[in-house]
């Protein structure tokens, strides 16, 4: 039973983190007032550029140094990511377009691009990579079950845990933070005390989607063992994602939690024999409970556990 | 002693499409002095403010700070010259606490020092607040004294203060006017937005006039009066060509009695209010925007929650649906500031918009287009609409021909109550015209109509009888032809409240009720039951 649970867990984590990204990049955006549902695309745009990022490694170096390659996934990954994001804020935020329909369209964009320009890649040099992509701490096995669960994992994992602590301090700390909360909840508001509000939103949503892009790239590398793009179901992640930042309440540090919860559910059925059905039936969880907290909040009328109150609305200054 | 200057505006103009919200005003406030801005609604004050907070841009005119031509494109240029608004509607943030909201957007570094320094500035005005307080916590009074420490805090040399009394108590006003007081002792310039004029002759050194736009006069306080003051601000009376149908009237249709309605942050849009319709008979509401006119509409068509009696041919219709209220014959048509959003749907037909009045008489699932499109065709050829077919979406039409199909469809349904409010807002005067005709040919029908308007000249000529409300109190009911404009301006501003000057007169209490005075009090009872069963 204890093997068990400690294996679960440390799936659990491992699995979260896909989640975690996208959570964390979204909360950022939605906290300038902008619903992004263009996330699931942005996190398929980034596993792209991670691809990307890889093969040019492999055409300079030849053996693996863990440090570049690493850093050439993050870099384009980041980099093909914040090419989504700008497409998505040049609509919403200059050319005020509806942000529904403009996220969709991203992910459908998003999706579409990976899966075509996916098929090119070399996937020997992938799955090379995977192996380095999944190492970090050495010599976690002496630590036995603790070392299993907190240090089995690559990079990515823990880079995801600081980034929500990050962004938690960003958003709640720093006099920054706070002006980009104000023009989620009052763009009139920031706007009447001099704060740039589209500068803030382009800035908010370039740096969320270059960290909910990490997920993409984070899934295809180390939990997806470098198979490519073509079986890879990012998107299906990236609304989990989405769905993380709602149960999450907006803020980070419960995503992090929510993320190992949401993993947990996502791997669980994997862990025990049940039939092909009932994993569905699990893989419907996660969303139920997303619904659960919804509803728990709006009747419970938690102040601070509100959506930002601009949330999804464009912000023109001259508008009577 | 000459004082100095602080702000001169010079010829400004402002235009929103093709309307003038400003022309050419000149202003000049002086520095150490409190300066009113009095006008009535759509006088452009607000919006001639807003240029001076860098939220609106001029078209045309120069301002000037401290004698120098000053250029202000953004809010953040408005500071830089020392200027700072409190806009009517708050602008704060509701989730974060006062000292959130007063840092907010500040350039300089926050430290511990920075909270000692606001609330140097609070006890200095004599402001009590509490810095950690959210402002979802806080009543209206004190988000307005937060947004005032903002704006010191700010080194603010300006103060412009948009309506700040509007929502305060007698008690808070008179606080608010010390604060100001010491403001001005401080050498700060104070601009107060205001259409009450006790208040512009209590606090001002100085009071500026606009009118529909355009600045009329500049007087010092202490060589006027109230009286003067009405008159340039409503203007002198216009003769319209306007008739008013001189029929008999009926007993009354509609009777409403003690109405208390509440708007929508809860505080009090409507209270004790009684009033009658009588059929063939136009009763005008004039009063200032905000009065508690949309919420007394909303109320008698049942949109709104409300406490008293209502009956309709002596009928109590408290507690009715929507449905119900229009089904027996009350249509109401409000126009928005916006013209859409209330009544009509912007990007469905005309036809469309026909059937979503009617919808209910649909037999079967699916819509009688058919019938729709023959509605939508008589209305276009009854009140000559310019629509190039009636499948157009009706925000492609002109504002005009929006309100004639609005006002139309309610009248198409045979009612024998008509609730219009501001039904030629934005029009030309012919399509004006077109909408009053309408109006007179349902009075000669022995309809009821209550008529919301915003032009005094026109409430004077064209309804029979005007009701003033002045902060959702009735300040009196009147015969047309038994008052003028000023009186009129000095009701609506609250100046004078007939209720009160003659007690014995019975305001809005008919004296051919349908129901005699004990089957009111029965009815009255029977409501105050419902209503305290609801509460519990």
């Amino acid at each position: 039973m204890a093997t068990f649970l400690i294996n679960l867990i440390t799936s659990a984590v491992a699995m979260g983190t896909v989640f975690l990204y996208g959570c964390v990049g979204e909360t950022l955006i939605e906290k300038g007032g902008n619903l992004n549902l263009g996330i699931p695309g942005v996190m398929c745009l980034g596993a792209l550029g991670g691809g990307v990022g890889v093969t040019l490694y492999y055409m300079i170096f030849e053996n693996e140094i863990w440090f570049f390659l690493i850093l050439f996934s993050l870099v384009f990954t980041m980099i093909f990511a914040m090419l989504g994001g700008l497409i998505y804020a040049f609509l919403t935020v200059t050319l005020k377009a509806n942000q529904n329909v403009t996220g969709l369209v991203l992910t459908t964009f998003g999706v579409g691009v990976m899966k075509f320009f996916g098929k090119n890649f070399n996937l020997i040099t992938f799955s090379q990579s995977s192996a380095i992509f999944k190492k970090f701490f050495v010599g976690y096995e002496a630590l036995g079950d603790f070392g299993k669960v907190f240090l089995s994992h690559g990079f990515y994992v823990y880079l995801a845990i600081v980034l929500a602590v990050l962004v938690s301090i960003f958003l709640n700390k720093t006099k920054t933070g706070l002006f980009l909360r104000s023009v989620g909840e009052s763009p009139q508001t920031a706007d009447s005390q001099g704060i740039n509000v589209d500068k803030y939103k382009y800035s908010a949503i370039l740096v969320g989607c270059a960290i909910a892009g990490l997920g993409g790239t984070y899934y295809v590398f180390d939990r997806f063992g470098g198979q490519g793009f073509s079986d890879a179901a990012i998107d299906a992640f990236g609304w989990l994602a989405v769905a993380l930042v709602i149960f999450s309440t907006w803020r980070p540090g419960i995503g992090i939690l929510g993320s190992i919860l949401f993993g947990g559910l996502y791997v669980l059925p994997y862990c025990i024999e049940i039939s092909k059905s009932q994993i569905k039936l699990f893989a419907m969880l996660p969303y139920i409970i997303t619904v659960l907290v919804l509803i728990l909040t709006s009747m419970l009328d938690a102040k601070n556990s509100q959506p930002p109150n601009s949330l999804g609305i464009n912000y023109f200054r001259e508008e009577r | 002693m000459e004082k100095e200057i602080a702000i001169k505006l010079v010829n400004i103009s402002k235009r929103f499409k093709n309307i003038y919200a400003n022309k050419n005003v000149n202003l000049t406030l002086y520095k150490g002095e409190v300066l009113s801005v009095l006008g009535e609604n759509g006088s452009g004050k607000t919006t001639l403010m807003n240029m001076l907070a860098g939220i609106y841009q001029p078209e045309e005119g120069e301002i000037y700070v401290n004698g120098e031509l000053a250029s202000i494109h953004s809010p953040k240029d408005s500071f830089k010259y020392g200027i700072g608004m409190v806009h009517q509607h708050f602008k704060l943030v509701d989730v974060f606490t006062a000292y959130e909201n007063i840092i907010l957007g500040l350039d300089r570094k926050t430290s511990k020092n920075t909270i000692n320094e606001i609330k140097a500035i609070a006890q200095r005005y004599g402001f009590e607040v509490d810095l950690k307080k959210k402002i979802h916590d806080m009543s209206v009074s004190e988000k307005q004294t937060v947004e005032i420490i903002k704006v010191l805090y700010k080194n603010a040399n300006v103060l412009i203060l948009d309506e700040p009394t509007a929502v305060l108590t007698p008690q808070e006003t008179n606080k608010l006017f010390n604060v100001i007081k010491k403001m001005r002792e401080d050498n700060k310039s104070i601009i107060i937005i205001t259409h009450k004029l006790n208040e512009v002759m209590e606090i001002s050194d100085r009071v500026t006039i606009l009118r529909k736009g355009e600045y009329i006069t500049t007087l010092n306080t202490n060589e006027t009066n109230e009286k003067e003051l009405t008159e340039y601000m409503v203007g002198k009376k216009i003769d319209l060509n306007l008739e008013r149908l001189r029929i008999q009237a009926t007993q009354p249709i509609l009777e409403i009695r003690d109405l208390n309605v509440l708007k929508d942050d809860g505080t009090v849009a409507i209270e004790h209010l009684d009033f009658y319709l009588r059929g063939g008979q136009i009763l005008g509401v004039a009063g200032i925007a905000g009065c508690g006119q949309k919420e007394m509409c909303e109320a008698i068509v049942g949109l709104r929650k409300f406490k008293g009696s209502i009956t309709h041919f002596g009928k109590s219709i408290v507690g009715f649906s929507p449905e119900k209220i229009k089904e027996i014959g009350i249509s109401m048509s409000f126009i928005p500031e916006d013209r859409l959003g209330l009544g009509l749907a912007p990007n469905l037909s005309i036809t469309d918009n026909m059937l979503l009045k009617t919808y209910n008489d649909n037999k079967g699932i699916f819509v009688d287009r058919t019938r729709g499109r023959k509605e939508a065709e008589d209305l276009i050829k009854r009140y000559n609409v310019v629509a190039p077919s009636t499948e157009v979406p009706v925000k492609n039409l002109s504002g005009g021909n929006i309100q004639k199909i609005l006002v139309g469809r309610e009248i198409g349904t045979n009612p024998n109550v008509i609730i219009t409010a501001y039904p030629v807002r934005g029009l030309d005067i012919n399509s004006s015209y077109m909408i009053y005709d309408i109006l007179n040919e349902e009075k000669a029908k022995n309809t009821a109509i209550l008529f919301i308007g915003e032009d005094l000249d026109v409430l004077m000529t064209f309804c029979d009888k005007i009701m003033v409300l002045c902060h959702g109190k009735n300040m009196g009911i009147i015969h047309t032809k038994n008052t003028n404009k000023e009186e009129i301006g000095l009701m609506m501003t609250g100046a004078l409240d007939l209720t009160q000057v003659k007690k014995e007169e019975k305001y809005g209490i008919a004296e051919d009720s349908r129901l005699s005075e004990d089957e009111w009090k029965k009815l009255r009872e029977e409501d105050q039951k419902n209503e305290d069963r609801e509460q519990s």
